[in-house]
């Protein structure tokens, strides 16, 4: 079974978050670099299912800056083979650009299964997974929660409006996975220390400026405090009175 | 619902460190915020260890993680080690006392003084969790004073005849197998001290915790009694002889302890600039009133210090340089300030501060221990002073 | 002369609400670059409510038909609109960016080789270029972008751009397409509770966190919920969707779901930054809370200080009697 998953490496979610002095990127200086956290659920995934399989490569593979060969190790050491840097000083905001990037260097590699986290916690684009899925033609299933996978097929199970749809595909297929797929294992010590010694390739890509341009960068406007209407149970009918008759939501 | 811990790195201490040791300590930090912190307050007021941590701290790799890798241990440098102490200690004492002991206490012992059998035999099962043990040290008369004990072991045609007590023994209840160490020769020989590997269901020991206690509830702390105990032969760790056996084991949990204290300080201080910029009085957040922010201040200002202390102290112990008097250094001066920290931590949170809700008084608590064990304050202060003047003043 | 196309969802037959906004923004987005709105619906058979969409501004409603459009098929659905985009010329297109939509867009997008503006909260028209702004680091930071590519693919926020009526023609046209099978096949939909509306779509939410104290306790959110006669859904936060109490489908907040509903009423939740990250686009926000300190009051529009255990079942005979 040969499994390739797809990471970034963003800004802790719990960073605060400043904008640079440009208006055009946000300050990463003091700010701490993890692993996509939707990302470590496809990580998981693909250790489990090379687990179940009993054979198989693990392959983690991320576009990003040199420093993002940390991420990788973090994948190497939850348990993965080997890593693939495609090093690029700049992430372009066309999430378009970093498939095509990725989709070239998934091509020739034979994959039964290339797994991505549904989303990045920085950019929100959400569509580099099913893009890529795209420029490599094959099957594609976003937000799983729940992956069972025979000889040659999958089932998986994906969140939807109102309920939770069940699909089959086909393998080789590109998957996306939503937070409650797993519960990603923590690196154990051995693993950092055996992540180390893991083949870790770093290739320079050129990518393309793309088609989205930025602009600029704003801290949306800060939402004021409103009123406290009262306390307790008695202050229900003057809140009543003014979401009809004020905030006219009801 | 509390954030995740962002740590407290005032003078970038990251930088210093390699990536792997960043690694652990990160992995480290992020089990304990997701399955210590959520539980280790009603584990504290009920008195009891979350015994259902050990097969996860197993798994990480947290047991001997500084031992080799061919005893199954993760084979880490000194600093990770310290790296793990602390965030395990960020935790709550009395679950990095458990680690403490069996990595510190019972594999050091084993790795440094057994025999090839003996390791192993004993190892691979002591880091996979399999086999808790504990270290007999202490007993009820004898505390500062070790070289006093006067637990025997007499030798026997087929193996040693142990009688005594032991008291104040982390993992004493749960261990399988206790480290007890005991004078082969007469009391006033010291260097008749050795080590024995007793498992702890052999006939004549007993094990039970001590009650009442204000302090690492969440650990189980034990009196051991040993009344006619038959061990083969073997059971001896060959390598041990004398005091300086015994104390070589504190001297690792000590510098296992020195970065711990540093994690509670860090575990209470960060609850304390949490709580100062919400909590409001008087129409704005405390952390606006100037005798907050010196108490935060000088907090981060000590914190600072004894992270730096330990970095260097635990690269010293990589080159093989770092002495027993600096790791005393250390312990002394870390655990104090880690007590600070605490005291005034629990005082910033006001009435809050009581409750076993928040961190700092089940640390301050906790601390208290931590300051009397693997030698008091005082004890490493005369160490020190011996140290500096070439003269005893310890009795 | 721009052409801009709007692809609306349909579910069941029936047209979603959210295409009216899709519709509305592409009108705007036509009018800024002067030209003409046709509204895309792809279903099995004619879909129901389709007529309505000339009046929020599409000169032309389009529906093609194919069995293969009765169930979700984004494989489908994007080669489907991929080739009418390229076939009928349009510069600018539009989606939705709800659950399907966030799948379907950036197929389109890469089948067209152009770049993608995901969740979009605003969009006008400069010069000939689309720009658009989106929310990105959990909504802490909006980045405005100009899309240079060919055509310019924005799936827009849903409950962000209210649907405002400029009429025009409307002209419906439909035709049956032939749609290569997809690889993908929809087993089965199981379906959520009955009577469940989804977080992300209600117009009124109400969400329970750690406050509640236990799971069973949501039973009084619940009945809030209904006081409000099926237009509220019930939500949580993150601390009791990790303790297992909800699911995570209803979880609102930075790791679950981006809501904007009309009215947010956060029960027993204290207002930690992640929950606040998936709610503070909501019109209004209410927060009951016994702790008067509580970062939601500095959020909310109106709090409550007390026991929700009381406060709550009097806010739903309250309610109860507004809607009757």
């Amino acid at each position: 079974m040969k499994i390739a998953v797809c990471v970034k490496r963003v800004p802790d979610t719990e960073a605060r978050v400043k904008i640079g002095a440009g208006g055009k990127a946000v300050d990463e200086a003091g700010v701490k670099f993890v692993l996509n956290p939707y990302d470590e659920f496809a990580v998981e995934e693909a250790l489990r299912r090379k687990e179940q399989a009993g054979t198989g490569e693990v392959v983690i593979v991320c576009l990003g800056p040199a420093a993002a060969q940390e991420t990788i190790r973090t994948a190497l050491a939850m348990g993965a083979d080997r890593g693939v840097l495609l090093q690029a000083d700049a992430i372009p905001a066309d999430g378009f650009e970093v498939a095509k990037a990725l989709a070239a260097e998934l091509r020739p590699g034979g994959y039964d299964l290339i797994l991505f986290g549904k989303m990045a916690v920085d950019d929100y684009n959400q569509q580099v997974g099913p893009m890529v899925a795209e420029l490599l033609d094959l099957p594609c299933v976003t937000s799983i929660v729940h992956l069972d996978l025979t000889a040659g097929a999958g089932v998986a199970e994906r969140e939807i409006e109102g309920g939770v749809e069940v699909v089959e595909f086909p393998l080789p297929a590109v998957l996306t996975a939503e937070k409650g797929l797993n519960e990603p294992r923590f690196p154990a010590l051995k693993g950092i220390m055996a992540a180390k010694k893991k083949p870790l390739e770093t290739k320079p890509v050129a990518l393309g400026a793309g088609g989205v341009e930025v602009v600029a960068l704003t801290t949306p406007a800060e939402r004021t405090a409103g009123k406290i209407v009262g306390e307790g149970a008695a202050a229900v009918p003057e809140l009543v009175r003014l979401l009809r008759e004020e905030a006219k939501v009801i | 619902m509390a954030p995740r811990f962002q740590g407290v790195d005032f003078y970038d201490m990251d930088g210093l460190l390699m990536e792997e040791e960043r690694a652990v300590r990160d992995t480290v930090r992020a089990w304990v915020d997701e399955r210590v912190l959520p539980i280790i307050g009603d584990c504290y007021v009920a008195g009891r260890f979350p015994k259902e941590l050990v097969p996860q701290m197993a798994e990480l790799g947290l047991f001997g993680a500084n031992l080799p890798e061919e005893y199954g241990c993760a084979g880490l440098g000194n600093v990770a080690y310290g790296l793990i102490m602390q965030e395990l200690e960020r935790g709550d004492s009395g679950v990095r006392s458990f680690a403490s002991v069996q990595g510190g206490l019972v594999m050091y012992p084993v790795y440094a003084f057994g025999s090839d059998a003996q390791k192993r035999s004993w190892l691979p099962r002591m880091a996979s969790g399999e086999v808790i043990g504990c270290f007999g040290l202490t007993e009820p008369d004898f505390g500062s004073n070790p070289a006093g004990l006067i637990t025997t072991a007499r030798e026997t045609k087929d193996g040693w005849v142990l009688n005594g007590a032991k008291m104040w023994i982390t993992n004493g209840s749960t261990a399988q197998v206790a480290i007890i160490w005991a004078k082969t020769g007469p009391p006033e020989d010291v260097a008749s001290i050795r080590g024995f590997l007793v498992p702890t269901d052999t006939s004549g020991f007993s094990a039970k915790d001590q009650q009442g206690k204000l302090s690492l509830r969440a650990s189980d702390t034990s009196e051991l009694v040993l009344q006619d105990v038959h061990v083969p032969k073997d059971a001896v760790l060959p390598g041990s002889q004398g005091l300086k056996s015994p104390l070589l084991c504190l001297t690792q949990a000590r510098y296992g302890i020195a970065w711990g204290a540093v994690g509670a300080a860090m575990a209470c201080y960060d609850e304390a600039v949490h709580y100062a910029k919400a909590r409001v009085m008087f129409g704005r957040p405390i952390g606006g009133f100037q005798l907050q922010q010196a108490r935060l201040a000088d907090m981060l200002t000590e914190i600072t210090k004894a992270q730096l202390l330990c970095l260097q102290l635990g690269r010293l112990k990589d080159k093989g340089a770092a002495t027993p008097q600096q790791v005393s250094l250390a312990k002394r001066n870390n655990v104090d300030m880690a007590t600070d920290v605490a005291r005034e931590t629990r005082r910033l949170l006001g009435a809050n501060g009581i409750l076993a809700e928040y961190q700092a008084m089940r640390h301050l608590a906790n601390l208290e221990s931590v300051y009397t064990y693997e030698g008091t304050h005082d004890v490493h202060t005369l160490i020190l002073g011996q140290e500096i003047t070439g003269l005893s003043a310890f009795a | 002369m721009s052409r801009v196309l709007a692809v609306c969802e349909q579910r069941d037959g029936v047209l979603r609400k959210v295409s009216h906004e899709v519709v509305t923004a592409a009108r705007r987005l036509a009018d800024a670059l002067g030209g003409e709105v046709d509204a895309l619906v792809l279903g099995a058979a004619a879909v129901r409510g389709t007529d309505v969409l000339g009046r929020y501004g599409a000169d032309r409603v389009v529906t093609l038909t194919s069995a293969a459009f009765r169930r979700s098929a984004p494989e489908e659905c994007a080669g489907t609109i991929a080739g009418r985009v390229q076939s009928g010329g349009y510069d600018t297109v539009l989606l939705a960016a709800s659950a399907t939509g966030k799948d379907l867009a950036p197929r389109v997008a890469a089948k067209l080789g152009v770049a993608l503006a995901q969740d979009v909260t605003d969009a006008t028209a400069e010069s000939g270029v689309v720009t658009a702004v989106r929310p990105i680091y959990a909504g802490k930071v909006l980045l405005k972008v100009r899309l240079t590519a060919r055509p310019a693919i924005l799936a827009i926020r849903p409950s962000v751009f209210t649907p405002v009526e400029r009429p025009r023609a409307g002209a419906a046209e439909t035709a049956a397409v032939d749609v290569a099978a997809g690889r993908v096949v929809v087993r089965e939909v199981k379906a959520a509770a009955a009577g469940t509306l989804d977080v992300g779509e209600a117009s009124i939410v109400v969400s329970g966190g750690r406050g509640l104290k236990e799971p069973a306790n949501f039973k009084l959110l619940e009945e809030l919920a209904a006081a409000f006669g099926g237009v509220a859904a019930v939500g949580a936060s993150r601390a009791v969707v990790d303790a297992g109490w909800r699911p995570h489908a209803d979880q609102v907040g930075q790791t679950g779901k981006t809501v904007s509903p009309t009215l947010y009423i956060a029960v027993g939740i204290s207002g930690a930054v992640q929950h606040l990250a998936g709610m503070r686009t909501s019109k209004v926000i209410v927060a009951i809370n016994k702790d008067k300190d509580a970062p939601i009051f500095k959020l909310a529009d109106y709090g409550i200080v007390g026991d929700l255990f009381e406060v709550v079942p009097k806010l739903a005979a309250e309610i109860k009697k507004v809607y009757g």
